[in-house]
């Protein structure tokens, strides 16, 4: 493991240096990390040549732990403490999770999101995806022998607000800089769209081990607008292996009762390996030793074929819903580009043939192409040249609003908005006199609360009384690029203000992550504090590196006294930078952040003005 | 220009109803591929929210100023006639009676080809509304009367919605 490296006091990292940057797919079976090494996005192999990494965490004891092939190996010895597919749990409360009963895991429930009971304690799915990441980001460290400067991890498209802070959540916990969340089809539609220099409108069908999506999007000239996203966030290769299952266990004659938790993982992982086969053969041999009998046949495409019929089909009700979304039809589509392991099954390329009418796009790696599409997005957030000038215009998956009288859902955020965006309504009170009001936030397209899913709750206190309905309090929702939501309530009257970031329910507070961070085995190896002083010095050299450029482009646009004050406590950070602890280094990078902010301000406009004046004069 | 700009201003286009999409599209990626926060993730918080300001009030213009009536709306309202649908729902009689008309229509349609005849009325009316709209914004410059236009146009556009939504349930 590539311990973090802190440069010599005094000595600034040189600033031309390449910033290395990496993509991730956390993925429902497996995960990837990818990067951009001399111009070209590739996958990262461990130290045995393989790039996948299956995303599967055994907890031994309290101490040790092992991620990937090794805990895949141990699914059947050890399924209690074998934890697979946790992507499905992100987020999620006990309701929210189908077939639990099929589930080998002792689940406990939480307000927000379950917990996993293990030998090894009471985890969170956050925490066991943050041990994948926190694998793969060694990983990075090990190949280019230096730290990672950030990280762009890809979420389905589908993921609502409560499953994308998980997955933020859990990078920060493996000790990410996360530059962006990006959604999984739109990266595979960068690393596409870069490929074949396309042009046009493009349907992505991304089937993954546990998720669906589809988006389309509109590709020019390097822009990737998101025109409408849909799918089905526990949809995927699983329910697949499940629905095989299903059948066997019927041919068979046996009860899924009878079954330990031995037999059934023993039985998951046969009929996922039947499937797979099924990929390339019409008849593959089915065998699988139980505790009690054991289960041999030969296994037909066709009969797989129709027991998943009825998943394959909700797809595709998806993808009309996105059609219908996007208001285009099937006609207008130029290509369609499938993504993710499970559209290596031939039923699936078949059904999305026809349905489109022409042959999928498969010309890329379908395990890969989300990893590299993150990687030359990682590579661009991090201010590296690339020539290629990106630009992605995502949208948000799911309506976003606010609980009414009679537990009605009033929208403010309505689906496939583009994001970031900030929308707001005024409500009223309803009886005379009332000085707070609960605000319920929520996410889904169903017109009642109890349909959707609850974000957040928080009040408004200290409306001054007055009678019902005279009061006019604008709520507000900001949807960040990352398509993370913040509310913002106010009475328009007296002024009174009340904020908060949606952060799920199940709330990981700072805090939690920072004592979670204290407890992490894959961090625990490392001295906390000089950890904390070397991010200290980096997001310093970070934000030196920055107001250097920004002077060098545009100091022009400042007063000599303003210049003055800028340098001033550039001088002061760079100072500390060298002498100071984490924390005095922090207070002066923030000290210069707050002292630059009328400048970025001033940039920006400047930057919005020359691009209004370009296009006048080309009018002209 | 700046933050308060108004949409047609920060578009750089005639403030006017009549727009062309194609111009307003590529002038929008343009302006985003100025302001959006991803342009400058690597520049510091500072610079992140400004952008961020910025790519959110450019959203709001594109979305205004893309569709019809929004826009139409605003026009209005920049010309001092707020619509204020919720509190000013006088409609003339004739309206009125159609509108019964296409909703007794919805209640009775049973099959999906009923619903697209209905979709299509709606269209038609629609665009027959807008090009008032229009005559009244760019020409007569008759505020007054296209902001009552707009508002008989708001129940048309819902009644769309409702008859989309029926064919998406009849479609699942």
């Amino acid at each position: 493991m590539a311990l973090l490296q802190i440069s010599e006091p005094g000595q600034a990292p040189d600033p031309h240096q390449r910033r290395i940057a990496v993509g991730i797919d956390l993925g429902t079976t497996h995960s990837l990390v990818a990067s951009v090494r001399s111009g070209v996005a590739e996958c990262l192999p461990d130290n045995e040549g393989r790039v996948i990494l299956p995303s599967v965490v055994r907890y031994l004891d309290a101490e040790r732990r092992q991620i990937g092939f090794d805990a895949l190996a141990a699914q059947v010895e050890d399924p209690r403490n074998t934890i697979s597919s946790v992507k499905r749990l992100m987020g999620r409360g006990i309701d929210d999770i189908g077939n639990r009963s099929q589930l080998p895991y002792q689940l406990n429930d939480k307000p927000g999101m379950v917990t996993l009971l293990t030998v090894a304690g009471e985890k969170s799915p956050v925490e066991v995806s943050a041990e994948i990441l926190a694998t793969l980001r060694f990983r990075a460290e090990d190949t280019f022998d230096d730290d990672i400067y950030g990280a762009v991890i890809t979420v389905p498209a589908y993921f609502d607000d409560a499953q994308r802070q998980a997955t933020k959540d859990a990078a920060q916990l493996a000790g990410l800089n996360v530059l962006r969340l990006i959604n999984e089809p739109t990266a595979a539609a960068i690393a596409y769209g870069l490929d074949n220099a396309s042009e046009g409108v493009y349907a992505i069908y991304d089937l993954g081990g546990g998720t669906f999506d589809i988006s389309i999007l509109r590709l020019s000239q390097g822009v990737f607008e998101v025109v409408a996203t849909g799918g089905d966030s526990a949809l995927g290769g699983d329910d697949y292996d499940r629905a095989l299952v299903d059948w066997i266990l019927a041919k068979a004659g046996l009860a899924v009762e009878t079954l330990t938790p031995s037999d059934q993982a023993a039985l998951h992982s046969a009929a996922r390996a039947c499937k797979e086969a099924l990929s390339v053969a019409e008849v593959v041999p089915f065998s699988c030793r139980l505790a009690k009998a054991s289960v041999t046949f030969e296994m037909k495409a066709a009969d797989f074929e129709a027991a998943t019929a009825h998943l394959t089909q909700r797809t595709l009700t998806a993808v009309r819903k996105a059609l219908r979304d996007a208001q285009l039809g099937k006609e207008a589509i130029d290509g369609v580009v499938l993504v993710g392991g499970s559209t290596r099954m031939p039923q699936v390329r078949k059904a999305v043939g026809s349905f489109f009418g022409r042959e999928p796009l498969t010309n890329l790696n379908p395990d890969e192409v989300v990893a590299l599409g993150a990687a030359i997005s990682a590579n661009q957030l991090a201010g590296n040249n690339t020539g290629a000038d990106l630009l992605l215009l995502d949208v948000i998956p799911l309506s976003l609003g606010i609980e009414t009288m009679g537990g009605l859902v009033e929208r403010i955020v309505p689906r496939n908005q583009t994001i970031p965006t900030a929308m707001a309504q005024d409500f009223t009170t309803y009886q005379d006199g009332q000085t707070a009001l609960a605000l319920h936030v929520v996410q889904g397209e169903r017109d009642l609360v109890a349909d959707c899913r609850s974000l957040a709750r928080f009040e408004l206190r200290g409306i001054p009384p007055m009678a019902a309905g005279a009061a006019r309090i604008r709520v507000t929702f900001t949807v960040d690029a990352d398509g993370l939501l913040s509310v913002n309530a106010r009475e328009e009257g007296s002024g009174v203000e009340s904020r908060i970031d949606v952060k799920p329910s199940y709330g990981l507070s700072d805090d939690d992550i920072a004592r979670m961070l204290q407890e992490s085995f894959s961090t625990a190896q490392q001295d906390m504090q000089a950890r904390a002083l070397a991010e200290a010095r980096l997001d310093a050299d970070r934000m030196l590196l920055a107001t250097r450029s920004a002077l060098a482009a545009d100091a022009s646009l400042l007063s000599a006294s303003e210049q003055a004050d800028i340098d001033q406590l550039m001088v002061a950070l760079a100072d500390i930078r060298s002498t100071g602890d984490a924390a005095t280094i922090e207070a002066a990078t923030q000290a210069l952040a707050k002292g630059t902010e009328a400048f970025a301000a001033e940039r920006m406009n400047h930057g919005i003005q020359q691009a209004l004046a370009g296009k006048n004069i080309a009018a002209l | 220009m700046n933050l308060q700009s108004n949409d047609f201003e920060l578009f750089g286009v005639p403030v006017q109803f009549s727009q062309d999409r194609l111009a307003l599209d590529a002038r929008w990626k343009e302006l985003q591929h100025q302001a959006h926060p991803d342009k400058f993730a690597a520049q510091g918080a500072s610079a992140q929210r400004v952008a961020m300001q910025w790519s959110v009030r450019i959203n709001e213009a594109y979305q205004r100023l893309k569709h019809p009536l929004k826009r139409a709306s605003y026009l209005c309202e920049l010309n001092g006639v707020p619509i204020h649908a919720e509190t000013n729902t006088a409609m003339p009689p004739a309206f009125l009676m159609q509108q019964m008309e296409w909703r007794e229509a919805l209640d009775e349609a049973k099959t999906i080809d009923d619903l697209d005849q209905i979709a299509a009325m709606s269209r038609q009316t629609m665009h027959e509304q807008l090009s008032k709209v229009e005559q009244l914004l760019d020409i007569d410059h008759n505020f007054t009367a296209a902001a009552q236009q707009v508002r008989g146009l708001m129940f048309t556009e819902r009644f769309a919605s409702e008859v989309d939504a029926r064919i998406d349930q009849l479609g699942q």
